[in-house]
């Protein structure tokens, strides 16, 4: 649309000035997009339009007239520009929402730019554990992996030809010399730290310790070389099998639930007397709900403490060493030793982000 | 482990009807005996006793004859057209039977071992309804050279009767597993008395001396213990029963019963002279041998071994000797102890092995010292029945008892007669005397146990319960059968055991307060998080690794990584040592994920390595029970290899996946150095880059080393993997590792909280600088003079950050330059910086570079 100059309108005559803003005013109304809103801007409310033509002629008025001009064209271009300035807004609104509407995506299907990593449920599994032992006041100690038979064995009570330290199915390490026994194992269960804890430490200790240990056993469904256990161990003045028994109740209530069901039933270790078993009540148990092993305990025989220097006659503790595999098993379901140690990225995956 | 028929325990121990081996199970845990297994019934379903009435004998085209037999099996026979019952046709292959004889009948739904299910079949021109069984598709046996006749076992029945319960085929049989300080429970005697103190059952011990019949026919054969080297003054023996039985058919077979009875417990029939001394062995606890009384010449001596002595044990090996071995040895040509009979406890030689030719028996029943027999056992890889039972404890007293008991039922089974004299050298000592404080029960385990509970439940084990000397303190006897009750807490778990674990309340007890996780404790979960949290899924391997994987890995001869420390026992031979660095096992790891398709895979670890330093690694060997002095103890534990933590790190493949979003991108050095260095930020520790050019399995050109900042100390290498190892691998290409040495990086962290500087909020300014250098200066060493010379202008420390966002090589900066581009944040925390500031900074910069490079400004 070509502008051209509006047909000339008397600034003192009312009604040529109220028909031009009616053609302004319809318009603007009929301008369907922002490009016709532009047209209609400025043939009726641009430089050459009716109106403005018609307000230059005001300065040549009579000075008598001037002022009614001035208050008629005036009037009449603020109506103009008001109307204008409410259609440019509708048009712009509904500009804006198409092109919102013109960018939308498929948001349905996640991207995966940036990959996710995970933990190894043993080791989420084992800081679970050592959390909730924190929180009681107990403290995390440490031991090496690779430890003098003594402390694995002999503190512990483990006379050197009991069957019960044949039946441990330990590695053994190899002098490097020929004739020479290095007294140096894998250690076999974490009760090592339970001597070097109450070497170290000041009375009463209240410890917890995960970590791996090593037997003998070839890989299958329910055996692994590599494993790992929770040493607990308590040594107080007055500690009895209750405080033993109450300590693996609130474990297990906290690993499992409040249902946890635990049984304690006696059985044998050198390092404990009286020594006992906890097992755990497992609903899915294979072949039928049953009764399965966590792990053993007991209260800290004499003869431990004696070799740790700490005297039998005033204090007592109790300890347990409870299965993280067996506990992570029992936990999340897991038919199978393998997948926890074979170290495929999908067992991590798929378990390594609870909360 | 023991098997326990339930027969046979009821020999023992009232046992109420109807009990199964899963309620006995129940029961027996309460007091600690755990069930192993449980070996299920032999046979199932149908199986008859059959009179034969009418037998065909039908050759057939294979030369073979078979029985086309009519057999009457009472109620079970099959209803006819007529509606009568009538005898079922059945073919049979054996022979020996005839019309008239009681056979066994496996009807079809039966079930034999192996599993066999029977059921009706055509064969030989006849359906053959059911089988007729031999002793060995019964598993009753090796003997299947014909069917059983069952009067020939000295049994009768009618037919239809039930043959399950008439051959003992049809019961359950439990496994138990015993703790190794119950000894006495490697019996029924033991078991049953466990089962009563679980149930309140009636035990009627049968192994007191005190219910054998003396004998009045003076010293039997003479035996001499001779023991010149006892281990810890313990002698070998303290007590040897003999007696001698003549006439016996050693060689016949036990009766039916009896072999059952040893097929039940998992031991194999053999005759009569061993299937005795195994059964009263089983029955009672202790070991017994049978020697050809002809094969021996007294006196019998118990001596140690003697330098090259040799023996052939029944099993057949010969044996070398040694000193410490205990041996039974007889005195032939009056040379007094001159040849060897057996090994004390552990197994009998094969020279006075009971033969077919055997009528007379010496049978012998000791006490032997529990430490030598199980080192005997061990240094010969001879486990036996007879050493698991002495190892863990035997009843001194019964060695009388138990001979009594082998002589009797071979003169029942065996036709023979026993001597009236008999051998019984006794050094055994008063049974251990235990003052139990009578409140140390409660004490220690917590439930208020009163003092006649305590004396009772004692008394019920069988202890002899007197008042102490020591006011609230008891003297226990304890019996004969419990040598692991040595120290009042022995007495006191007896006392919770028998009163029931159920009954221990459950407290929670309050520890003094913690002072939570350690700084290392608290580092490693950072790291695996922060690691985690950039993409990399932790995996667990284990340590043990071979040499040739560091072959595959590049580590030549002599690098401190093949310096191992090596088992003694590993479960494999190719990997017998500990492994020195993580990366080795990770590898193996991520080639596992590779080869399942898992080909984008990002892993890391966290674990000990061992570092053995020294050639010969030996710990001190010391004693339990008592603390070793302080000089001991810093000796043993400075004897125990290092053990640092490290943290490695493989990422192969994408490390961005490409998808509908866009391209993706492949893992590179720069991910593994950067996830190593995020290692050291994360515990604080701050670390320098340097290029390694020689360090495998890294790429010689892709590789950085990290040192500590300061004293340069060796903390890891983060880069691309040499693409020679890649390749051995089967890894995707380029794939990049990392490790780090996460003790060296906390040593290195601050340990005292940091403190914060202010947070300055005047106005940024940004230089950037491009400095042309040399293509060889590394860009790292130009960043450091980068920081330098701004740190050096006149406006102070201004900066706030440096980044390196450019490299280019080209025509532009000339042959053998490059430019590297720096962007520079300067702010001061109390000022508006000037542009001169600003340009003093960049000057400074320029100046710095060039002083230490050459470095000019790119034009």
């Amino acid at each position: 649309m070509s502008i051209s100059d509006a047909p000339p309108t008397s600034p003192l005559d009312a009604d040529a000035v109220d028909r031009a803003v009616a053609l302004a005013l319809d318009a603007f109304a009929t301008a369907s997009d922002l490009d016709e809103l532009k047209s209609a801007r400025l043939a009726h409310a641009g430089d050459r339009s009716a109106l403005s033509l018609a307000n230059r002629e005001i300065g040549r008025l009579a000075p008598a007239d001037k002022a009614t001009a001035g208050k008629l064209l005036g009037g009449a271009r603020a109506r103009v520009n008001a109307a204008l300035a409410q259609r440019q807004a509708e048009l712009e609104a509904v500009r804006d929402a198409r092109v919102l509407a013109d960018e939308a995506v498929d948001v349905t299907v996640r991207s995966e730019r940036r990959p996710r990593g995970a933990r190894h449920p043993l080791e989420s599994l084992q800081e679970r554990i050592a959390d909730m032992f924190v929180a009681m006041g107990w403290e995390i100690a440490e031991g090496p992996e690779l430890e003098a038979e003594w402390f694995n064995f002999d503190a512990l009570n483990f006379g050197v030809d009991h069957p019960a330290r044949q039946m441990q199915d330990t590695f053994f390490v190899d002098s490097g010399a020929p004739g020479v026994d290095s007294h140096l194992v894998l250690r076999t269960h974490t009760s090592p730290v339970q001597a070097r804890t109450l070497l170290e430490r000041e009375l009463p200790v209240y410890i917890a310790c995960p970590g791996k240990v090593f037997r003998t056993d070839e890989l299958d469904a329910t055996h692994t070389p590599v494993f790992h256990q929770v040493e607990g161990l308590a040594v107080d003045k007055g500690l009895t099998m209750a405080h033993l028994k109450g300590t693996l109740d609130h474990f297990a209530r906290a690993i499992f639930g409040p249902e946890a069901r635990t049984r304690l039933r006696p059985s044998f270790f050198p390092f404990t007397e009286p020594s006992a078993e906890m097992d755990l009540w497992f609903p899915q148990k294979k072949g039928g709900a049953g009764w399965i092993e966590w792990g053993g305990c007991g209260m800290v025989n004499p003869n431990v403490l004696r070799a740790c220097g700490v005297d039998p006659e005033v204090y007592s503790g109790f300890a347990f060493g409870m299965g993280i595999e067996r506990t992570l098993m029992l936990r999340h379901g897991i038919a199978d030793m393998h997948d926890m140690v074979e170290g495929d990225a999908r067992f991590s995956l798929q378990l390594g982000t609870e909360i | 482990m023991p098997r326990i028929p339930l027969t046979w325990l009821a020999d023992h121990v009232a046992l109420p009807d109807g009990l199964t081996a899963e309620q006995l199970a129940a029961d027996l845990v309460r007091v600690g005996l755990e069930e192993e297994t449980i070996h299920p019934a032999a046979v199932t379903g149908p199986l008859v006793i059959g009179e034969v009435v009418a037998l065909t004998a039908e050759p057939q085209k294979n030369g073979k004859t078979i029985n086309w037999c009519r057999v009457d099996v009472g109620a079970r026979n099959e209803v006819g057209e007529d509606g009568a019952l009538h005898p079922r046709g059945i073919v049979c292959g054996a022979h020996n039977f005839d019309v008239g004889d009681r056979v066994v009948v496996a009807l079809p739904g039966a079930v034999l071992p192996g599993p066999f299910p029977i059921a009706a079949r055509k064969t030989y021109g006849h359906v053959s309804d059911g089988m007729i069984c031999s002793a060995r598709e019964l598993g009753l046996g090796d003997d299947h050279d014909g069917i059983i006749v069952i009067s020939r076992l000295g049994l009768d029945a009618e037919p239809g009767t039930d043959a399950r319960a008439l051959l003992g085929l049809g019961e359950d049989v439990l496994e138990i597993n015993v703790t190794p300080d119950r000894g006495y429970c490697f019996s029924m005697r033991g078991v049953a008395r466990e089962y009563s103190h679980a149930t309140g059952a009636t035990f009627t011990d049968r192994g007191l001396a005190a219910g054998v019949q003396p004998v009045d026919g003076g010293e039997g054969v003479a035996v001499d213990i001779e023991d010149a080297a006892p281990i810890d003054g313990v002698v070998g023996a303290d007590r040897f029963v003999a007696q001698v039985v003549r006439g016996v058919a050693a060689s016949a077979p036990s009766p039916r019963w009896m072999q059952q009875r040893l097929t039940q417990a998992g031991m194999r029939p053999i005759s009569l002279a061993v299937d005795v001394t195994n059964y009263v062995m089983l029955d009672l606890g202790q070991p017994l041998h049978a020697y050809d009384l002809a094969q021996v010449a007294a006196p019998v001596v118990v001596r140690r071994a003697r330098p090259g002595e040799r023996l052939t044990t029944l099993d057949g090996v010969s044996r070398a000797l040694v000193a410490e071995d205990l041996l039974i040895t007889d005195s032939p040509n009056r040379l007094h102890a001159s040849r060897v009979l057996g090994l004390a406890g552990v197994m009998g030689g094969a020279a006075s092995e009971v033969t077919a030719a055997t009528t007379d028996l010496l049978i012998e029943a000791a006490h032997f010292d529990p430490i030598t027999i199980a080192r005997t056992a061990r240094r010969h890889k001879l486990p036996s029945e007879a050493s698991r039972r002495f190892e863990r404890g035997v009843d001194p007293q019964l060695p009388r008892v138990a001979v009594a008991r082998v002589v009797e039922l071979l003169v029942e089974h065996g036709g023979g007669v026993a001597d009236a004299a008999l051998t019984d050298v006794d050094r055994t000592g008063e049974p251990a005397t235990v003052t139990l404080p009578v409140e140390l029960p409660a004490t220690l385990v917590g439930v208020p146990y009163t003092e006649d509970e305590v004396r009772a439940t004692l008394v019920e084990i069988g202890c002899v319960v007197e008042d102490g000397g020591d006011p609230g303190a008891v003297r226990v006897r304890v019996p004969s059968w419990r040598p692991d009750l040595v120290v009042p807490v022995d007495l006191v778990e007896e006392v919770a055991r028998l009163r029931g674990y159920d009954a221990i309340p459950s407290i929670v007890p309050a520890a003094p307060v913690g002072r939570g996780l350690t700084r290392g404790q608290r580092a490693r979960r950072a790291v695996a998080t922060a690691l985690a949290e950039a993409g990399l899924v932790e995996t667990l391997s284990y340590p043990f690794v071979g040499s040739d994987q560091l072959d595959v890995l590049g580590v030549p001869a002599g690098d401190a990584r093949r310096r191992a420390v090596r088992l003694a026992n590993p479960l494999s031979e190719e990997q017998p040592e500990m492994r020195t660095n993580l990366l080795v096992t990770l590898l193996e790891t991520a080639v596992r994920n590779v080869g399942r398709g898992i080909s984008d895979v990002s892993l890391f670890e966290l674990g000990l390595v061992t570092l053995p330093d020294g050639d010969v690694l030996a710990a001190p060997a010391l004693p339990g029970g008592a603390r070793p002095a302080d000089d001991v103890l810093e000796r043993l534990t400075s004897s125990v290899p290092a053990q640092p933590r490290h943290v490695a790190g493989v990422l192969a493949g994408a490390r961005e996946p490409s998808g509908w979003w866009g391209p993706g991108r492949r893992s590179d050095h720069a991910d593994a150095i950067e996830a190593a260095c995020r290692v050291a930020d994360v515990v604080g520790a701050s670390v320098d880059l340097r290029p390694e050019a020689g360090h495998m399995p890294w790429h010689p050109g892709r590789t950085a080393r990290l040192e500590l900042t300061g004293d340069g100390t060796l903390v890891g290498y983060a880069g691309e993997l040499h693409p020679a190892v890649v390749s051995a691998l089967g890894l995707p290409a380029r794939t990049a590792a990392f490790e780090v040495d996460l003790d060296v990086l906390l040593a290195a962290a601050p340990t005292e909280p940091l403190q914060a500087r202010e947070v300055s909020t005047f106005p940024v300014a940004k230089e950037d600088i491009a400095l042309v250098v040399d293509a060889g200066i590394p860009a790292g060493d130009v960043l450091a003079a980068v920081r330098a010379g701004a740190v050096a202008s006149p406006a102070g420390a201004i900066l706030e950050d440096v980044r390196l966002f450019d490299v280019y090589e080209g025509a532009q900066v000339g042959e053998g330059r490059r430019s590297l581009a720096f962007s520079l944040r300067l702010r001061a925390p109390d000022r508006t910086l000037t542009a001169e500031e600003a340009a003093g900074v960049r000057e400074s910069v320029v100046a710095e570079a060039g002083r230490r490079f050459g470095a000019v400004l790119r034009a």
